[in-house]
């Protein structure tokens, strides 16, 4: 049966040396009858990072956590979690991880504070290091008024908070979080963040899924795009931003003469003759900015505002879905991307 | 920790989480039991002169027809209080918390022993219920030695598991609860084409042998004679085999259906 031990649980934060990986995945495939879910995902996590697995409604999020997790069985392709292999060793994947669903995972039938300890004797705590574990995160997740009432009263937020709590119990050393945020409102969302920060200063591996573009540049090291069940690109939020063209700079001009003069001293540039705006093409670096600003001086024009441009991960997320999109999925829901 | 000893100490912890679920929550179980109530106090005070005139020749008065009912009613509680268990395991399997044990290294199996555990526990409580109803009207065992109360105790018990192991397992495949209360309409349904109301040999001969060997009949056969006296005969056997069967039965289809993927 399962031993405690865990690899991977050497000091999380040695601090200079290349981290092993806390998840690596090989063309994982899983599908639905005809309906192909995911469609051969490679990964690799470093441990102690935060990485975020960004896309649609749909577009294979949750069943990709459920696999990591051992909830259910890939198709094909191989994964590691923890230095387990998910199909032959899922008891030794599953002593290393926490779950945190999209829908909680809390007994509502019975109070927060007995979800707590229901979980410390599922991790074979004694009671008394069990009611000091439970006492202690609930006092953490600010849920210590509210740990004698039943779960199913509960906020949206409170039962997110309940629930991850649930999943600290044990230590875990790689935590799934899957849409930890969906639903919740803008001050719960915040708080949410704040906790997920936490987890990573204390060296823990967070694999968060979302399609919040905010929530993704907000919290992960990495970020991987997943559409249509395959990963569109993967990168740092940086490098996934450089992927695409877009960057530009604006300059606004309030008298007409000088813009014009503006539009042919600076040559190849996007015009806007209502709102006298002139776009240039530009990566943002600092040579390109003093390129434009010479040429404005030696034309002795001045611009009454200039801003700079970068493209932010919407445009990512449109440019690298978009175009698979309208094909293959008319009813593709819109609304998901904000 | 070996095996057995997490397999111990998870379910047990199931079973605290369950118990938990029927204090907190005690109307289902009340509703089952008053099935079985109901059908004795009808079958005794508004049925009781037909059915009674209709036995051992038409000799029989009142007492002798509750002496006869109480022992199937029993069973049939049973048969009542594990529909109730289908119902709650098929509710607690779309419940979120049911993830995240799956996710979490421990003995699977509890997750359903729990229940049984739990269920039989509730079994011998509305048997005890139902039982003291029956003695309040008058039922009495005539000549029931220490070791025959035991064993009839024994068969009590042992016949809630064989029965809770199938509710399991339709609570299982059923997916929600109206579904599950469908399902596991045989273990009500089967009481009353057994010999609880009227002896086999008193209906149709096509019917009588479905009517005898299907599991109620041999346990309350059993029962009958260990708690009044009556012939037993082959029906101890009989009943040891069903309530083995169906327990081992119960115990894998539950297993293998709880170990596939959850959708």
């Amino acid at each position: 049966m399962p031993s405690s031990v865990m690899p991977t649980s050497i000091p999380p934060q040695s601090g200079g040396h290349p981290s092993p990986a806390a998840v690596s995945t090989v063309g994982l495939r899983k599908s639905y009858g005809d309906k192909t879910v995911l469609d051969g995902i490679d990964l690799r996590i470093p441990a102690g990072s935060v990485f975020a697995l960004l896309g649609p409604n749909g577009a294979g999020k949750t069943t990709a956590v459920k696999i990591l997790s051992t909830l259910i069985t890939a198709d094909g392709g191989q994964a590691q979690v923890a230095g387990h292999d998910i199909a032959t060793s899922p008891d030794g994947v599953r002593a290393a991880i926490g779950v945190t669903g999209q829908f909680s995972a809390v007994d509502g039938l019975i109070t927060g504070e007995e979800n707590m300890l229901l979980m410390a004797d599922l991790h074979h705590l004694s009671r008394r290091e069990g009611r000091r574990v439970a006492a202690e995160l609930l006092e953490r997740f600010d849920l210590t008024d509210a740990a004698k009432k039943p779960a199913s009263t509960y906020s949206g937020g409170m039962k997110r908070r309940l629930d991850l709590a649930m999943t600290l119990v044990g230590d875990p050393r790689i935590i799934f979080l899957d849409e930890p945020t969906t639903g919740l409102d803008p001050r719960s969302r915040h708080n949410m963040w704040q906790i997920i920060r936490q987890l990573v200063s204390d060296g823990v591996t967070v694999f968060l899924t979302t399609q919040y573009l905010e929530e993704a540049d907000e919290l992960a090291d990495r970020i991987a795009v997943l559409n249509d069940g395959k990963i569109a690109a993967e990168g740092t939020a940086k490098e996934l931003k450089r992927l695409i063209p877009g960057g530009h700079v604006r300059l606004r001009f309030t008298d007409p003469a000088a813009y014009r003069s503006a539009a042919s001293a600076l040559g190849e540039v996007t015009r806007d003759d209502e709102s006298l705006t002139l776009q240039i093409p530009s990566d943002g670096s600092q040579r390109e900015l003093r390129t434009i600003l010479d040429r404005l001086d030696t034309a002795a024009i001045e611009a009454d505002e200039l801003t700079v441009h970068t493209p932010d991960l919407d445009d990512v997320f449109f440019a690298l879905t978009g175009n698979t999109d309208q094909p293959n999925k008319p009813n593709q829901p819109k609304e998901t991307v904000r | 920790m070996s095996t057995l000893s997490l397999a111990v100490r998870d379910s047990s912890t199931m079973l605290r989480r369950n118990l938990l679920h029927a204090r907190r929550y005690p109307s289902l179980t009340l509703n089952l039991l008053l099935t079985p109530v109901m059908l004795l106090l009808l079958f005794v005070y508004i049925f009781g002169d037909v059915m009674s005139a209709g036995m051992g020749g038409g000799g029989a008065d009142r007492s002798a027809y509750i002496a006869y009912l109480v022992p199937g009613i029993l069973l049939m509680t049973i048969g009542g209080t594990t529909v109730g268990t289908a119902v709650s395991v098929s509710m607690d399997m779309s419940e979120g918390v049911i993830a995240r044990f799956r996710t979490m290294p421990i003995h699977r199996p509890s997750v359903l022993i729990g229940h049984v555990v739990g269920s039989v526990l509730q079994c011998v409580m509305s048997v005890i219920l139902v039982g003291a109803v029956g003695v309040a009207i008058g039922f009495r065992s005539t000549d029931a030695t220490a070791l025959e109360w035991l064993a009839a105790f024994a068969l009590l018990v042992v016949f809630a598991m064989a029965l809770t192991w199938i509710a399991v397992g339709m609570g299982l495949i059923s997916p929600n609860a109206e579904a599950a209360s469908n399902n596991a309409l045989p273990l009500v349904f089967l009481p009353l084409i057994s010999s609880t109301f009227v002896p086999v040999d008193a209906m149709p001969g096509w019917f009588q042998p479905i009517a005898e060997y299907q599991p109620f009949t041999p346990a309350i056969e059993t029962l009958r004679g260990l708690l009044l006296g009556t012939e037993i005969g082959h029906n101890g056997w009989l009943a040891v085999a069903w309530c083995l069967g169906l327990a081992v039965l119960g115990y894998f289809w539950s297993k293998s259906v709880f170990d596939r993927d959850p959708n």
